[in-house]
C-alpha cells in the first residue's frame, strides 16, 4: 500500500487529533467504571504477590493475561477501533499476550519469579548482586505502571476523567508487564518480550505524532527494560561460567 | 488567529451568504461551489457524541454558506459514519455533493467497500467515488466506470496526495477519462501547476485540491503576522480566506477541500468563496507576500 514510502511522515498515519484522543479515554473510563478500581487492586495484589519469600507465579501471570485480554477486548476492539482501524490489530497482539501469559505462565507453569538460588556464596556473589539490582528495577517498573504512570496525565494537567490507568489501558498496562519481566525466570519468558515491546514504539509514534510531551515515555521505558534484561542476562553468564 | 475584517470583507460575507462561487465539472457543465469540505481528522471522532454533535453543526455551517462537497474516505476512521450522523440529524443528504474514495486491495474488494462507505454516508449514491492515493487503480478505475455506465455513480476520479506519484496521475489523467483528480496544492506547495494543472485543463478534468492549509501548518504559520490591508481588496477577511483564495483563484482548480472541526473555521472557510477574486499579479503578490512569512 506504501509506494514512496519514504516520502511519508509520521503524522501521516495519524487518523485523529489529539482532543479525539484524550476524550476516547474519557468515555472509555465512563463506559468501564469502576473497573479501573478492580483493576488497580489486581495490580496491588501482583506486586504483594511478587514480594512474598515464595511468589505465587501462577496467580500473577493469571492478572497480567487477565490485563492484557481486558485491554485488548474492552478498549482495542470496544474503543479504540471506532477511531483507528489499525486497532483491530492491536487486539489481535494483545490478545495473543494473553494468550501467551496463560499458556506459559498459567497453564504450563514456565514463567517462575522465584529468586534464584544461592548456594557457593564466592561464585555466586557479583550474580547475587546484579539479580538483586534487576529485581529492584523490575519491582520499580511494575510499580510505576500500577501506582505513578496513571498520574502522569493529570499532572500535564489533563482531567482525571481521562486517567490513564493500570489493567484497563495499553501504556501503564504494559510498562508494569515489562517491569514484571525482569523478575521473571525461565526460558519461556522471552517469549513474553516481544509484544510489550512493540507496543512501546507504537504508543511513542502515536503521542509524538500528537505532539504529547509524554511521547518518549514509552520508549524509554521499553529501551530501558530491554537493556537491564540483556546487561543482567549476560553478567548472569559470565559469573556462572567461571 | 488575528481577525483582521475589512469593512468591505464582512459586507461581502454578510449578503452573499448563499451564494458562494462555483466553478463548471468540465465534463458536465454542472456547476460546484469553489470550497469544499474536508474530513481528513476532523470528522474522526469515534462514537463521541458531544464531538458528533459538533461536527452536524459543521456540516449545518457548511451547507447554510452554500457548500455542497463533502469529501471522506474510508481510510478516515469514523468519518464516513459522521458525515451520515450529520446528515442524517439534519435531513441534508439531498443537499450534499457526495465525495468518496475506495481504499483497498485487491482491486475485487472494491465494491463491497463502496457498498459499506454508501450506507455509513446513508445516501442512495456517491456522486463522486476516486481511487485513494492510485491504491489497485486499474482495477478499481474499472469498477468505478462500470458503476457509472449503470448509473449507480455521477463521477470517476483518482487522488494523491503530497506530491506522490505525479508521473502515475498524469498517466492515468492521458490514458482514462475520469472527471476529477484530486491532489495537494496550496500557496506554497506548487509543483501541480507545471504539468498537472494544465493538462486537467487539457483533458477536461476538474481539480478538488486537498491540504490547502498544511493540515493547519499553514494557517499557523501566517497568523502571527497581521493581515496586509490589500487583502481587503480581495475580499479576504482573514488568513484562511486569503489562503484558500489563492488556491480556488488559480483557473484550472475546481474547489479546495478544508477540513475543520470548528463552526466558526468553517464559516471563514467558505467565506472564501464570496467576493471578489485575486487576479494573476495579486496571486503572485499573495505568494511572494507567505513566501516570506
Amino acid at each position: 500500500m506504501l509506494t514512496e514510502w519514504w516520502t511519508y511522515r509520521l503524522s501521516d498515519f495519524l487518523l485523529f487529533s489529539p482532543r479525539t484522543w484524550y476524550r476516547l479515554h474519557e468515555l472509555h473510563n465512563a463506559a468501564i467504571w469502576p473497573a479501573q478500581l478492580v483493576a488497580l487492586a489486581l495490580g496491588i495484589s501482583a506486586i504483594v504477590l511478587l514480594l512474598r519469600q515464595r511468589p505465587a507465579s501462577r496467580a500473577v501471570t493469571a492478572i497480567f493475561a487477565l490485563c492484557w485480554a481486558w485491554v485488548g477486548w474492552i478498549f482495542h476492539l470496544g474503543h479504540y477501533a471506532t477511531i483507528n482501524w489499525a486497532a483491530n490489530w492491536f487486539a489481535a497482539g494483545f490478545a495473543l499476550q494473553a494468550l501467551l501469559l496463560l499458556v506459559l505462565g498459567v497453564v504450563r507453569g514456565d514463567v517462575s519469579f522465584e529468586r534464584a538460588p544461592t548456594q557457593d556464596p564466592l561464585v555466586v556473589a557479583r550474580c547475587k548482586i546484579l539479580a538483586t539490582a534487576q529485581r529492584a528495577a523490575g519491582l520499580a517498573l511494575l510499580g510505576f505502571g500500577v501506582l505513578a504512570q496513571p498520574l502522569i496525565g493529570p499532572l500535564l494537567g489533563r482531567p482525571w476523567t481521562q486517567i490513564e490507568a493500570f489493567g484497563v489501558t495499553p501504556d501503564p498496562t504494559v510498562a508494569a508487564t515489562l517491569g514484571l519481566l525482569l523478575l521473571a525466570s525461565g526460558r519461556a519468558a522471552r517469549v513474553l518480550w516481544p509484544l510489550p515491546l512493540a507496543w512501546c514504539g507504537i504508543t511513542g509514534a502515536t503521542l509524538w505524532s500528537m505532539g504529547s510531551p509524554e511521547a518518549f515515555l514509552m520508549p524509554l521505558v521499553g529501551i530501558a527494560a530491554l537493556l537491564i534484561r540483556v546487561c543482567g542476562a549476560a553478567s548472569s553468564m559470565r559469573t556462572s561460567d567461571r | 488567529m488575528p481577525k483582521q475584517a475589512a469593512p468591505a470583507a464582512a459586507a461581502a460575507s454578510a449578503a452573499a451568504v448563499l451564494n458562494p462561487a462555483t466553478k463548471p465539472v468540465p465534463s458536465t457543465g454542472e456547476r460546484i461551489p469553489v470550497i469544499g469540505l474536508g474530513t481528513w481528522i476532523t470528522f474522526n471522532v469515534g462514537n463521541d457524541p458531544v464531538a458528533r454533535d459538533v461536527s452536524a453543526e459543521v456540516i449545518r455551517a457548511f451547507l447554510d454558506g452554500g457548500g455542497t462537497l463533502i469529501d471522506s474516505s474510508p481510510m478516515y476512521g469514523s468519518a464516513q459514519d459522521v458525515i451520515g450522523y450529520g446528515l442524517d440529524r439534519l435531513g441534508a443528504a439531498s443537499r450534499v455533493f457526495s465525495a468518496d474514495k475506495v481504499w483497498t486491495s485487491p482491486g475485487s474488494r472494491g465494491p463491497a467497500q463502496i457498498e459499506t462507505s454508501r450506507r455509513r454516508w446513508g445516501i442512495q449514491r456517491f456522486d463522486l467515488l476516486q481511487v485513494h492515493n492510485l491504491l489497485a487503480w486499474e482495477e478499481h478505475l474499472r469498477t468505478l466506470f462500470e458503476m457509472k455506465a449503470a448509473g449507480e455513480l455521477r463521477y470517476v476520479g483518482i487522488t494523491t496526495s503530497d506530491g506522490r506519484r505525479h508521473s502515475e496521475i498524469e498517466q492515468v489523467m492521458r490514458d482514462h477519462p475520469i472527471d476529477f483528480v484530486q491532489l495537494s496544492y496550496n500557496i506554497v506547495d506548487r509543483d501541480v501547476e507545471k504539468r498537472l494543472l494544465p493538462l486537467a485543463r487539457e483533458r477536461g478534468i476538474a481539480v478538488i485540491a486537498n491540504r490547502p492549509f498544511r493540515e493547519g501548518a499553514l494557517i499557523r504559520a501566517v497568523a502571527r503576522h497581521p493581515l496586509p490591508a490589500w487583502a481587503g481588496d480581495i475580499d479576504c477577511a482573514n488568513w484562511a480566506q486569503f489562503l484558500l483564495k489563492f488556491i480556488v483563484s488559480h483557473p484550472d482548480v475546481s474547489c479546495a477541500i478544508p477540513a475543520t472541526s470548528k463552526v466558526a473555521h468553517v464559516r471563514q472557510n467558505i467565506g472564501a468563496a464570496l467576493g471578489r477574486m485575486p487576479d494573476e499579479k495579486t496571486r503572485r503578490r499573495m505568494a511572494e507576500l507567505v513566501g516570506r512569512l
